[in-house]
């Protein structure tokens, strides 16, 4: 599996784990409604997993972006930054939020596959 | 969602429509469409949108003595209002402060009344109350209320019912609509030109799929309700005008007519008058004003707002990144020191500072029929 979810409804994509793509996904930008704004990262820092290392604003609301893995940020989407309506229009591809360099693998593999996400979806 | 939540005569239809349905003041509302809020906010600057805002309360004050009655709870002339006017009130409290804001509007036989979702409870308890020994208090859960908005919005509903052309805004008048008697105002809750229509319930979702059939018009929750009455400069009662407000405060002194006000002919004679003359001749510590984000950074109700030196002059009562001015606008409360036009402050954004400047309201011209 090279794509996992956290129960905050993040991706991580770590074909290249020393630089795995996350971003939030289609369910928490539906939730969330037209994006307007997006914080991301410091490239060059590292962050703590649960770590809050971003916000995603709509029209109605603000939520944090969290670090799914512990991990150093080593890229930003500024076509994101410059065009926030992306996470709406394709949250699982050009509307990515960051790249980190996954030196944790475990942390990884704790989290939730494709079934497990889907299965915690329909708790909602 | 809750079974408690009450529901509109159009939730079937909202449904059908894909709106996302949230609880709000009670009721199973719907905050957008599968459009999204931006786009059914363009869809009303720019063309038609229906909103259903049957949730809100509609009243009827019945008696001869209704206006006079009514007055001696808002600072508003009601006494003067000619039938077929609508007019902006407020219900103060003993200390002035504002307990609702409401229209009214004058009927042949009657004072036709709509207040706030939240408050329809609180109003009406209030109104029997303090003036049900003077007039008939009736409330309407039996009818329907849509907002059709937009500079489209005429061309739309004349299909249905010529005569409504022939209003200006803050008129009403009756006329039929797909069968059924519908009482029209001419006003609206999104800075547009649009109307308000009251409808029996039973014959609402027969309307509502009559307007929407209109290539104008398409459906608008309340989430672009909120952008679009922000833009306006409108107040959202709880968030930027409460008991802790009065009418000086708010900026809303424009709603107290000169025959109300000291000196005039039926001055005062309703809670909190003395309070509020004295703010109107002395002024007040802290007044309402519009900001504009000179970033990007949407700044939210809660935020407070700081001077260069970081101390606290006011917080932000109401804000959003707005759809059609493209920045983050928000209304709030200032030192008056420091509500001055193009004054420049910091709104407390996730611990950072955010530069805003100070601007006149609404943040889009109106776009009102007068006539």
């Amino acid at each position: 599996m090279t794509t996992m979810f956290t129960p905050d409804h993040e991706w991580i994509n770590i074909e290249d784990h020393e630089a795995a793509v996350v971003g939030i996904t289609l369910h928490a930008q539906e939730a969330l409604g037209d994006v307007v704004f997006v914080e991301l990262p410091t490239v060059g820092k590292t962050y703590k997993k649960g770590e809050v290392v971003g916000v995603v604003e709509s029209v109605k609301a603000a939520a944090d972006i969290y670090m799914p893995v512990e991990g150093e940020v080593v890229e930003v989407n500024e076509a994101l930054r410059a065009d926030p309506s992306l996470a709406n229009s394709d949250p699982m591809g050009n509307g990515w939020f960051y790249k980190v360099h996954v030196t944790h693998m475990e942390q990884f593999d704790q989290l939730l596959d494709p079934p497990g996400y889907d299965a915690l979806l329909k708790t909602l | 969602m809750s079974a408690d939540l009450l529901r509109t005569p159009l939730y079937d239809l909202h449904v059908e429509l894909g709106a996302k349905m949230v609880p709000f003041a009670g009721y199973e509302m719907p905050v957008n469409y599968p459009g999204g809020i931006i786009a059914e906010h363009r869809q009303c600057r720019e063309s038609a949108a229906l909103f259903d805002v049957s949730h809100m309360g509609q009243l009827r004050l019945i008696g001869a003595d209704a206006a006079a009655a009514l007055e001696t709870l808002v600072p508003v002339d009601v006494v003067d209002l000619a039938v077929g006017k609508q007019r902006y009130a407020l219900f103060t409290n003993s200390a002035g402060g504002i307990l609702d804001d409401l229209m009214v509007a004058r009927r042949a036989n009657d004072l036709f009344v709509v207040v706030n979702a939240t408050r329809k409870e609180a109003d009406t308890k209030h109104l029997i109350t303090h003036i049900g020994h003077r007039c008939q208090v009736v409330s309407m859960p039996d009818r329907a209320l849509l907002a059709l908005q937009g500079q489209k919005a005429v061309m739309a509903l004349s299909r249905l019912a010529a005569g409504v052309a022939g209003l200006t805004f803050m008129t009403g008048d009756t006329f039929t609509l797909v069968g059924a008697e519908c009482f029209v105002t001419r006003s609206g809750y999104t800075g547009e030109d649009g109307f308000e229509i009251s409808v029996p319930a039973d014959a609402a979702l027969a309307l509502a799929r009559a307007l929407l059939a209109q290539p104008e018009v398409k459906p608008a929750g309340l989430g672009a309700r909120d952008t679009l009455r922000l833009e306006a400069g409108l107040c959202l009662y709880g968030h930027d005008i409460d008991e802790r407000t009065t009418p000086v405060e708010a900026g809303l002194a424009w709603a107290i007519q000169k025959v109300r006000r000291p000196g005039g002919a039926r001055a005062g004679h309703y809670p909190g008058a003395d309070t509020i003359a004295a703010k109107l001749a002395g002024g007040v510590q802290f007044k309402r004003v519009g900001l504009v984000g000179l970033e990007r950074i949407p700044v939210r109700e809660g935020a407070t707002l700081i001077d260069a030196h970081g101390h606290k002059i006011g917080l932000v009562t109401s804000g959003t990144l707005a759809p059609t001015v493209n920045r983050p606008i928000a209304m709030g409360y200032l030192g008056t020191n420091h509500a001055i036009l193009n004054h420049e402050v910091y709104a407390e954004v996730r611990g950072k500072r955010q530069p805003m400047r100070v601007t006149a309201l609404p943040f889009v011209p109106p776009g009102y029929h007068r006539g």
